[in-house]
């Protein structure tokens, strides 16, 4: 299946691709991994006229910590981030959720920053992102901004990017001390999309929830927070007891689409169910040390 | 496959050892590339959905479903297809696992089971377990369903590869 006709434009600097960007903005398409991209222009569900591909822009592609912050280039891909030691120790809620996307194949090509600036409802990093309070940086000729992940979401396939701007970076926060973090899953064939999925991060101080943040993703039109699921859990003993109480409100307020994968219902429930693994795995991890 | 006033983009590729350079429409896929413009066959368009991994090669050391690039993303790259395997006339180890322990039966899925599989034994670098193998080959499917075979025909390889540790399967 080929693509209809499209012009192809390969910056060899970032500078370069603003100027392109700024020039075809509303026209163009940017290609990272193509994991996203490619296959929508296959089935002509996007028909951009010209695309300017980030292969061969140096500069885009690293994992390195810098203070309490992680940083993330736009270009480094899944599997870079399932095979890195740093976010393995220091964010292994990134490293889990990109370890589960796709299979081999898919982890070598797409991109971090492809994925988030697609914004699939569906897609895999978005929960943790959301849980993790996580921020990309966008960049244009008139300069760059740091965005919220789950304010740069606006809605499927929408996100607050101006089109002469480029998801150039991801922040995630370095993780210490008494912690815990499980990305749970729902798919019924390897290399699917989540039905829902749900990452957990908590910390634990004398016996109680400190801090808990849980993002689900694939049960609306963007990530969201179940927060009353971590006020409730916020202070409680750190218990499997307590989650077992607190999970059953991650349906609290969802709406959920249906389709052939799942029943809206069928995900309300599930989001219940995967928050309560979720939180019981990071709690247990959190507890190991 | 050019239309009249596309534009066309010059890419220098090196696979199996030789090198390339053709002019190629942006839209090409690499999987046509490899097929239509080298002739090399042997790497398969199965679902052209990007879920089935029958057109997966290697491209810079790594495994990639063709289907799911452009060529001109290749420009520069260094790919390996099953054709490339084979060196002085003898199999890899991969391939002889698989004639050897019957990994194949209609044989479609099996240059992308392949691909996949030399990229993965050649990340881990030891024998791993049925459960790793299994989850290595997750994006190929076998509409045979001849995944036992597969399963033990890796296995067999990497044993081949990388010595027993014990050996058996």
């Amino acid at each position: 299946m080929y693509p209809p006709e499209f012009k192809v434009l390969v910056p060899s600097s970032l500078e370069e691709a603003l100027k392109l960007l700024k020039e075809h903005g509303d026209n163009a398409k940017i290609l990272a991994g193509g994991h996203s991209l490619i296959p929508m222009m296959r089935l002509r569900l996007v028909k951009p006229e010209v695309v300017i591909y980030l292969g061969k822009v140096p500069g885009l592609r690293y994992i390195r910590e810098n203070g309490s912050t992680i940083k993330i280039g736009a270009m480094t891909t899944h599997g870079e981030i399932e095979s890195s030691s740093l976010l393995a120790e220091k964010n292994p809620l990134l490293q889990e959720t990109a370890s589960k996307i796709g299979d081999l194949q898919v982890r070598n090509m797409g991109t971090i920053g492809g994925s988030i600036a697609h914004a699939d409802p569906a897609a895999d990093y978005p929960a943790a992102l959301t849980a993790l309070e996580a921020t990309v940086v966008l960049k244009s000729l008139d300069g760059e901004r740091e965005v919220k992940v789950d304010e740069f979401i606006q809605g499927p396939y929408f996100t607050d990017a101006r089109p002469d701007e480029l998801l150039v970076e991801v922040r995630v926060p370095s993780l210490s001390g008494r912690f815990g973090t499980a990305y749970e899953k729902l798919y019924f064939r390897a290399t699917d999309f989540a039905i829902v999925g749900v990452a957990a991060y908590v910390e634990v101080d004398g016996g109680a929830f400190s801090r808990v943040r849980v993002g689900l993703t694939g049960v609306g039109d963007k990530p969201v927070r179940a927060r009353q699921v971590e006020e409730e859990l916020v202070g409680r003993e750190a218990s499997e007891a307590s989650i077992e109480k607190a999970a059953d409100l991650a349906s609290e307020g969802l709406e959920p689409p249906s389709d052939v994968r799942a029943s809206s219902e069928y995900r309300k429930k599930m989001a219940e169910v995967l928050t309560k693994r979720a939180l019981t795995r990071a709690l247990s991890k959190a507890k190991g040390g | 496959m050019s239309q009249q006033g596309e534009q066309l983009v010059k890419i220098t590729v090196k696979v199996n050892g030789r090198t390339y350079t053709h002019e190629v429409p942006p839209r090409m896929l690499l999987v046509h590339y490899i097929r239509d413009v080298l002739g090399l066959t042997g790497t398969h368009v199965g679902c052209d959905t990007s879920n089935c991994g029958a057109c997966t090669v290697i491209m810079n050391g790594k495994a990639v479903k063709s289907c799911t690039l452009f060529a001109f993303m290749a420009d520069g790259a260094e790919i390996i297809t099953v054709e490339g395997l084979a060196s002085n006339g003898k199999l890899h180890p991969i391939q002889e696992g698989f004639r050897e322990n019957h990994g194949l039966q209609c044989g479609f899925c099996t240059p992308g089971m392949i691909m996949t599989l030399y990229d993965f034994l050649n990340r881990v670098k030891r024998k791993p377990s049925e459960a790793e193998v299994r989850r290595a080959i997750e994006g190929n499917l076998c509409r045979c369903t001849g995944y036992v075979n597969i399963v033990r025909s890796a296995l067999w390889a990497a044993e081949r590869m990388y010595g027993g540790g014990g050996g058996g399967r």
